[in-house]
């Protein structure tokens, strides 16, 4: 199966690998997926308490080239949103974005799933409730 | 000599055609094309001979007592499904039992599937986690009502070799008859059907340098006399088991990569032992590296390496361009299971994915395998620089006290 150039590129140049302190306050932490499916994504987020901007956002993944990619390329989308705005971030947005095809587009809704994972983890460290979220597809 | 990329390490999947096969087919599809069941003129005639030159050939490869045992069929998914359904067919009366084992080929057990849903018993014996079958567990599975055990003489993911010799004792004591799948055995390894009691033994000629399209089933002529049902109708080719026009330039070509195997199988083992040896002590420098399978009991042709903590096809995607293995995961496939035979021998999970299959063959050079070795150490290193759960692992985190997220 051929990956698109965006794959590629991601993959080769991954954006934010890394590790953020999990014991900050200002640090959320998504880990998300199990070994046996053969991907593990964590996402982490940092934020500015006062405006509520992600300032920084890291990535390490366990999976094939579409799951590396979709999350390197939801870090790079992160930062500079409010946590608000990064609700927003759709699967489908990653899948358009990367060109997925339709067997990997379970990688894009992990990488969603790990985003609102982190906001979650961030904002409940922050004494506010975990947002409930639709179910989102099988993957 | 500058080495010509992409490196294949995929000899298990096929291999390249000798050019010595192929300079011994090429008169096939031109001056002699005949048709070899043509009786009355010089075409069949040169065709009939080069057919039997092929089948003799085959034939002494397995060491077959006789050239009429050898059935030529399209291929080895074909022997197969002729021999097992076949012997199901011809020995329904002495019984409806058949025994194979977990980590047999699709076309073993896709074949042994679609005869339970017509009231054949199967059992599937397990492995243990070298992938070895255990003896007495077929022991204790078999009867009286047994026709046939079926077990591979090669695994083509892990390149475990199973004790065929004692199978077959086991089955001929209960009046059963036995089977192996030599696909990735014939050729590579030493094979006496004659020696090891073997009924029926299939393997195909693309996985020993010979074309895609062409295989044989081996049936047994004397004690016991074998016959399995024919599965295709018409004009009653190869002694009535397997009709349909024979394909003479590749069966021409199927005959003269055995007689390579045949010759040269000590060399070519040898040499490839080498290289396989290298491989694999240079890889197992990576911590957390696993060869899979049975460290004696296999064939050096293939190679299975487990990098604990990447997954096998981000990993492969790293160094696809440049070397062509094969994975153990499946991540494209809906299912998203990593590969049945590693899952049979009870391989974690984050083992299972993170696979990589090498195989080796007569044309593989020390060159090539050098360059391996440092491409696939940079990016299993690479990686591990990307996962997760390798990170968890240097921060000593047990990855199966973590509850993960259901799928």
């Amino acid at each position: 199966m051929a990956y698109s150039d965006k794959v590629i590129d991601h993959y080769e140049n991954p954006r934010n690998v890394g590790t953020l302190d999990k014991s900050k306050k200002t640090v959320g932490t998504g880990l998300v997926g199990a070994p046996e499916c053969g991907d593990v994504m964590r996402l982490q987020i940092e934020v500015d308490e006062t405006s509520g901007i992600i300032t920084d956002a890291k990535f390490k993944t366990f999976g094939c080239g579409s799951a590396i990619a979709s999350s390197s390329l939801a870090t790079e989308w992160l930062k500079g949103k409010t946590v608000d705005q990064a609700l927003s971030i759709d699967n489908m947005d990653i899948v358009e974005e990367l060109s997925l095809p339709p067997v990997k587009i379970h990688c894009s809704v992990l990488a969603e799933d790990a985003i609102k994972a982190a906001i979650n983890d961030y904002r409940t460290k922050n004494g506010m409730e975990a947002l409930v979220f639709e179910e989102s597809i099988v993957h | 000599m500058e080495l010509k990329l992409p490196v294949y390490l995929d000899n298990s999947a096929t291999t390249p055609v000798d050019p010595r096969v192929l300079e011994t087919m090429i008169p096939y599809f031109t001056d002699n094309f005949g048709n070899a069941a043509s009786r009355n003129h010089s075409f069949g005639w040169h065709a009939e001979e080069a057919v039997d030159y092929a089948r003799e050939q085959v034939a002494a490869l397995i060491n077959a007592q006789s050239a009429k045992e050898i059935i030529f069929t399209s291929g080895a998914t074909e022997a197969i499904n002729l021999a097992i359904k076949g012997v199901a067919d011809m020995y329904a009366r002495k019984g409806n039992h058949i025994i194979t084992c977990t980590t047999e080929h699709k076309a073993v057990l896709d074949t042994c599937k679609a005869l339970e849903r017509k009231g054949i018993v199967v059992t599937y014996l397990k492995v243990d986690e070298s992938g070895m079958i255990d003896l007495a567990e077929l022991r204790a599975a078999i009867s009286e009502k047994t026709i046939l055990v079926s077990i591979m003489a090669v695994n083509n993911e892990i390149g475990v070799m199973q004790p065929i010799v004692e199978i077959a004792q086991i089955a001929h004591q209960y009046g059963a008859l036995f089977m192996t799948d030599a696909t990735q055995a014939a050729g590579k390894v030493p094979i006496d059907v004659q020696g090891m009691g073997i009924d029926l033994l299939t393997c195909t000629a693309h996985k020993m340098y010979g074309p895609k399209g062409v295989g044989a089933l081996y049936v047994r002529r004397k004690n016991p006399r074998v016959k399995v049902t024919a599965q295709m109708d018409g004009g009653g080719h190869e002694r009535g088991m397997r009709s349909g026009t024979l394909n003479v330039p590749g069966i021409a070509g199927f005959g003269r990569a055995a007689e390579l195997c045949r010759l040269d199988m000590a060399s070519d083992a040898q040499r490839v032992t080498d290289l396989r040896d290298k491989l694999e002590n240079a890889l197992m420098q990576l911590p957390e590296t696993y060869v899979n399978g049975h460290r004696l009991h296999r064939t050096p042709y293939i190679s299975n390496i487990s990098f604990k903590y990447v997954e096998g096809e981000g990993l492969m995607m790293g160094f696809n361009k440049n070397i062509a293995v094969s994975s153990g995961s499946a991540c494209t496939s809906a299912s998203l299971e990593p590969s049945y035979v590693l899952k049979a021998l009870g391989l974690d999970d984050e083992l299972a994915h993170s696979s990589i299959r090498f195989s080796l063959g007569r044309f593989t050079t020390e060159a090539q395998i050098d360059f391996a070795i440092a491409e696939v150490t940079k990016a299993v290193n690479r990686m591990r620089d990307l996962s997760p759960l390798w990170e968890m692992h240097l921060d000593g985190v047990d990855l199966k006290t973590i509850e993960w997220a259901a799928h």
